[in-house]
Parts: structure tokens; C-alpha cells; sequence
């Protein structure tokens, strides 16, 4: 047994100790201020109240730019909205449909099924509507960064004057939490930028945490019920574990 | 083998016609396999377990992938997103790849430790060599699949590395492409290999337990069983045995699937691949660190190349290697140091290779290297002439008895 604990444990420093490096991308001095999020932890869960007024903060502040193409309007049930609230959040979109019998492309108000139009066509005109930035789709964003929650929050409030050694070209800002420190996107929060129907309070902490739960969520739509599954099933094989150790143990008495 | 033993008539039926049954009673009770062997030996049986993990969550991820470069990245969210239970589909194949290579690299240094390689399991060796190669192919593809920023450059880096080669380079990194850079029929013949390959490994892994089943399993001591009274059956044994570090394995699959799902990936996959964009660091999967280390510690890149496919040559010609008629390092004790050595040294290649080639990683990077090869090439034969070992047990039962009776 105490062999097999020396290999279990090989495989799990192996697990851990070489994914540590293949995960540090990103830049340099950048500075991660930390989130209390109620999603991390084996027990972790989505806060409904907080992915509601973040996806307010999504529409208000962020949508004029940046799409959430994996989104669809029925997704919007995991944020404890009803149907006819979905429905009506869908229509109050646009969408293109068709062709039609005369073979013509004709807008028409978006239905649950349809996804969540983004704002530009194509990447050209994303650029071409910022000032060459290509503001990126944000439905995978905090998974396709390095600690993406903690990245994201601490992204959207990093705004601040650049030191006396940097200079910051026209149409660039500065921020400590991006790679470089330079960013094309100008600071989207200042706080009171929404006004939250449910009455919390709309400091800049609070918005860029809101919204980075909305996009937790937008990002990894199954994780509450992954975790759900992940402890019953690592309950059920430690009782598996301990059972077929027993069951050697028995077996093999007989032998000596 | 008469079939009179089976009691059910069906069974004897089909048996007298197609012995199936006496075929697997004959591993079950016939085959004997040494008493002693400790948990590592799980880990065949482990690697086994992985493989069909891997082809059934494969063939199920197939069903709903798209192979297109417009097509393979939402694909890939549609799985996750809206096929039922997509999203535990895919991350058991992902994590799973990564436990496959863990169980193997822990399978190999078993081997090294022990000397299973030596005579007369130099095939079974070397074919678990040719399983290892084609896993890594088989990885390798499967990783370009989703179309993400690594998918892409990571096989736009490796593919270019045969256009090192001499003369034919460039022609075979365009014949691999299907074109003149990585794109649609780059992916859809990835695809299609990707699917092939592990039916070819599975074909391997028949031959491996063909050559394993000739002498048996080797054993912690390495020396040979010399009668009934060292061998066991291997059901119940080891079948029991054997469930114990299944139970382990899907227990630490389970960690990683449920709580820590992309760990072992890279962020940046999670990004469209972008032919126009280069990411900053460029890094295969965990699993290939320690050869992409290797690969990047030579100036010259034909030079790097031909010390990568070294790398793993040197361990089809292991068994030539390292002569000493001891197999297993605990009679060893010179061997053994140099074996943590070599242990240690596969570490640190893993740990460079995922680091910037600059600085004092590309300094170490060339010293783990040398060390590698020297490990193989001038330590063993050299171990095989010089080192004095302790005096072997006359049997499997007699050290077994001895423990026994001390631990018991």
C-alpha cells in the first residue's frame, strides 16, 4: 500500500507540478487583485442576482462592442429568468432571418433560439469601428485566460495614469492587470455606469465583479452541475476505493 | 483445457465449438504470475483502462465534432454547450489523454527501475516503445482538433520541424499540410488519423501482451520465477489488485474531470485559431514538454530534430544498453542512484521545456539534455562492466517469506 500511495502521489505531483508552467502565459509585472467568487470550490454555485445585474452591465456597458456569439437568448434560464421574461429580452433584438418566398433577407425580433446578435458583422468592421482593435467575443473570455475571473476583474479595474516612464500612444491606455500594460480598449467602469434595479450598490468593485460573473458563467454554462456530479462521484469512488482495498486485503490473507 | 468444467450448457456449447471461454479461463488460472509484484505493475493494466476511456468518449465526441477550420472551434461549444452531457464527454477525453500519459511515463519508469527490458522482454519493450510513439502522434493531432490559437501554431511549430531535413523537407511539410500552410485539409487528415491511430495502438497493445504472456511478468526482484511455489493466479490476485488502482485512477480522473478540468490545457485554446496572430509562448501539451525541451536546447534546428527522435531512440536500444545480467535496482545500488538521476533530469527537461527558450533555461535545458544522453549511452554500458551488485535472492518465495514473516 504504501508503494501504491508513493505512485498516487508521483502521478499527482506530476499532475500538478507540470501544469503549473504550461499555465503561466500572459505578461510580465501584471498585478491580479482577487475576487471572492461563490463559483470557486468543489461546492462552488452561480449567484443569480449577481449574473442578472452582470449581464445588465454586459448589455449597457460592454455589448456596444464586444458579442457573446456561444450565447443564445434560452440560455438566459440559467439566470433565473422565466420564459416570458426571456421572451421578451429576445424581442427586444433584431435579427436576420430568411431568405423569404421572394428569396429576400428580412430583420425580424429575436426569438429564445436565436443567439445573442453580436454588435459588427465581421471582424473588419469591429476594427474598423476601433480604431483597428479587435475587441474579442467574450462568451470564453475567463477561460481563455490564465486565472480568467481574477484576470477580468482585475482587468476592467486597473485603469490608472501610466508612471513617467511609460509612454502611452494616442488611442492606447493604461492598465497594471494587461500584459504589456497598454490596452486599446478605454476604461469601460467608473461605477454608477448601470442602475441596478435591486438596489446594490454600483461602485466600480462591485459592476466588474457582477460582470465577471456573468461571464464565469457565460464561459463554463455547466460548471454548477459538473461540480454537483463531481462530489457524488468522488464520494461514490472513495467508497469504491476503500472497498476494493478491502476486498485485496481478504484475498490475499488467504495466501499466506 | 476440456470443456466439462463449465457447468452452464450454453457455455459448454459454444465453448467445444469456440473456445473462447477456455481461452480466458486459461489467463485467469493457467497464467502464473509472480506473488510479489507491487502496485506499479497496475499500471499496464491502468494504460490499458485509459486507451478504452479514450476511443469510447472518442467515438461519442466524433459523432458531434466538425472538422472544418470555419466549423471544428464552435463545434467544440456546441459539445460543451448543447449536446447532453457534451461537456463530460470532452473534458473525460481531454483529462483522460493527460492521465494516459501519466500512467504510461510511470509504466516505462517501472521498466527502467526493474529492467524489464532485458532479456528475453526486449520486444515486449520495444514494442511498448512503438505504443509510446504512436500515442504521442496520436495526442499530438487530437490536440490540433478543437482549433484553438495552440491547436493551431502548436501544429504549424511541430509539422515544420521536418522541413529541417534535407532536400525533401519542405516537400514532405507540404505533403503533410495537404497544402502550403496549415489549414482545412491540414485539419480534416488530423482528424481522420486521430481516429485511426488508437485502433492501430489497440492492434500494438495485442502484440505487447502477446510478448508479455511468452515469459510472464517481470517482478520487483527481476529475477525469474522458479516454480509453482513463487507464481500466483492471476484471478484473484491481481484482478483484486488490479481494482484497487482502477478505483484510484478514476478517483483521481474524477479530481481533475469534475474540479480542475483544464489545469492540464493551455488558455489560450480557448481562443479561435488565428493564423495572422502568433501567441506569445507557444507550447505543446504537458506530456511533450521534456522532448520539446531537448528540441529547443540544440542552435541548429535539423540538430534539434534528430536529438528529439534520438531522445527515444536510445530506449529501443535500451536492452543493448545497459548488459548487466541484474535486472531489478534493488541489487543495483550504483544503478539506482543514477536512475533517481535520470528521473530527477525528465523532470527538469518537463519543467524547461514549458518555460521561454532564453536565459538560463536554454544553459539548463542543454545541461539536462547531455545528462540524458549520458545516462543512456555512457553510464549504463559502463554500470554493466563496473558496478559490484548485492548478491541475488535464490527465489521469488524465499525474500517473500522472509517479508512476510517480518511484516506480518
Amino acid at each position: 500500500m504504501v508503494k501504491f500511495l508513493i505512485a498516487s502521489v508521483t502521478a499527482l505531483a506530476a499532475l500538478i507540478g507540470v501544469a503549473g508552467p504550461a499555465q503561466a502565459a500572459g505578461g510580465g509585472d501584471v498585478k491580479l487583485v482577487s475576487g471572492e467568487w461563490s463559483f470557486a470550490g468543489p461546492f462552488g454555485y452561480f449567484d443569480k442576482g449577481a449574473m442578472q445585474r452582470g449581464f445588465q452591465v454586459y448589455r449597457e456597458v460592454c455589448a456596444g462592442c464586444h458579442g457573446v456569439e456561444y450565447l443564445a437568448f434560452r440560455n438566459l434560464a440559467d439566470l433565473g429568468y422565466n420564459d416570458a421574461e426571456i421572451k421578451a429580452i429576445a424581442a427586444e433584438y433584431e435579427v436576420m432571418d430568411g431568405p423569404d418566398d421572394d428569396g429576400e433577407m428580412f430583420m425580424r425580433a429575436a426569438r429564445p433560439a436565436d443567439l445573442i446578435p453580436s454588435p459588427y458583422r465581421n471582424d473588419n468592421e469591429a476594427r474598423a469601428n476601433n480604431n483597428g482593435a479587435l475587441p474579442p467575443d467574450l462568451s470564453l473570455i475567463t477561460k481563455a485566460r490564465a486565472n480568467g475571473a481574477d484576470y477580468l476583474y482585475s482587468l476592467l479595474l486597473g485603469y490608472e495614469d501610466a508612471p513617467a516612464s511609460t509612454e502611452v500612444p494616442d488611442g492606447m491606455y493604461y492598465n497594471n492587470a494587461y500584459s504589456g500594460h497598454l490596452i486599446a480598449m478605454p476604461q469601460p467602469i467608473y461605477g454608477d455606469d448601470v442602475e441596478y434595479a435591486d438596489g446594490t450598490p454600483t461602485t466600480p468593485e462591485s459592476l466588474a465583479a457582477d460582470v465577471t460573473h456573468f461571464l464565469m458563467w457565460a464561459a463554463e454554462p455547466k460548471m454548477e452541475v459538473r461540480k454537483r456530479i463531481g462530489v457524488a462521484a468522488v464520494f461514490f469512488l472513495s467508497i469504491f476505493l476503500i472497498m476494493s482495498y478491502m476486498a485485496k486485503r481478504r484475498v490475499w490473507a488467504e495466501l499466506h | 483445457m476440456s470443456a466439462e468444467k463449465f457447468s452452464n450448457p450454453v457455455v459448454r456449447w459454444i465453448d467445444h465449438r469456440l473456445p473462447v471461454f477456455s481461452m480466458l479461463d486459461h489467463e485467469k488460472y493457467d497464467y502464473p504470475v509472480p506473488k510479489n509484484l507491487n502496485y506499479f505493475w497496475n499500471f499496464g493494466v491502468l494504460a490499458g483502462l485509459a486507451l478504452v476511456i479514450m476511443i469510447v468518449t472518442g467515438i461519442v465526441l466524433a459523432m458531434n465534432y466538425t472538422a472544418h477550420v470555419d466549423h471544428a472551434f464552435s463545434s467544440v461549444e456546441r459539445i460543451m454547450r448543447d449536446v447532453n452531457h457534451g461537456w463530460l464527454i470532452r473534458y473525460i477525453h481531454m483529462n483522460a489523454a493527460s492521465f494516459f500519459f501519466i500512467v504510461v511515463y510511470i509504466h516505462i519508469f517501472r521498466g527502467l527501475y526493474y529492467g524489464s527490458y532485458k532479456a528475453p522482454r526486449e520486444l515486449l519493450w520495444m514494442l511498448g516503445v512503438v505504443i509510446f510513439l504512436l500515442m504521442m502522434a496520436t495526442a499530438f493531432m487530437g490536440y490540433v482538433l478543437p482549433w484553438g490559437q495552440m491547436s493551431f501554431w502548436g501544429a504549424t511549430v511541430i509539422t515544420n520541424l521536418f522541413s529541417a531535413i534535407p532536400i525533401v523537407g519542405e516537400s514532405i511539410v507540404t505533403f503533410l499540410w495537404g497544402g502550403f500552410s496549415v489549414d482545412n485539409p491540414t485539419l480534416n487528415r488530423f482528424f481522420s488519423l486521430h481516429y485511426l491511430m488508437p485502433f492501430v495502438i489497440a492492434g500494438v497493445v495485442v502484440l505487447h501482451i502477446v510478448a508479455l504472456h511468452r515469459f510472464g511478468s517481470n517482478n520487483p526482484i527481476g529475477i525469474d520465477a522458479k516454480g509453482p511455489q513463487d507464481t500466483i493466479s492471476f484471478h484473484p490476485y491481481y484482478t483484486i489488485k488490479d481494482m484497487v488502482g482502477i478505483a484510484m485512477f478514476l478517483l483521481l480522473l474524477a479530481v481533475a474531470v469534475f474540479f480542475f478540468p483544464n489545469a492540464m490545457g493551455h488558455p489560450d485554446n480557448y481562443i479561435p485559431a488565428n493564423p495572422m496572430q502568433t501567441p506569445a509562448h507557444i507550447v505543446p501539451e504537458w506530456y511533450f514538454l521534456p522532448f520539446y525541451a531537448i528540441l529547443r536546447a540544440v542552435p541548429d534546428k535539423l540538430g534539434g530534430v534528430l536529438l528529439m527522435f534520438a531522445a527515444i531512440f536510445v530506449l529501443f536500444i535500451l536492452p543493448w544498453l545497459d548488459r548487466s545480467p541484474v535486472r531489478s535496482a534493488r541489487f543495483r545500488p550504483v544503478f539506482r542512484i543514477f536512475f533517481w538521476l535520470l528521473f530527477i533530469d525528465c523532470i527538469a527537461l518537463g519543467y524547461l521545456g514549458g518555460k521561454p527558450a532564453e536565459g538560463v533555461y536554454v544553459v539548463l535545458s542543454r545541461i539536462a539534455t547531455v545528462w540524458y544522453f549520458l545516462h543512456f549511452l555512457v553510464i549504463l554500458p559502463m554500470l554493466s562492466v563496473f558496478e559490484t551488485t548485492k548478491p541475488l535472492p535464490k527465489s521469488i518465495s524465499e525474500p517473500v517469506l522472509a517479508t512476510a514473516k517480518g511484516a506480518a
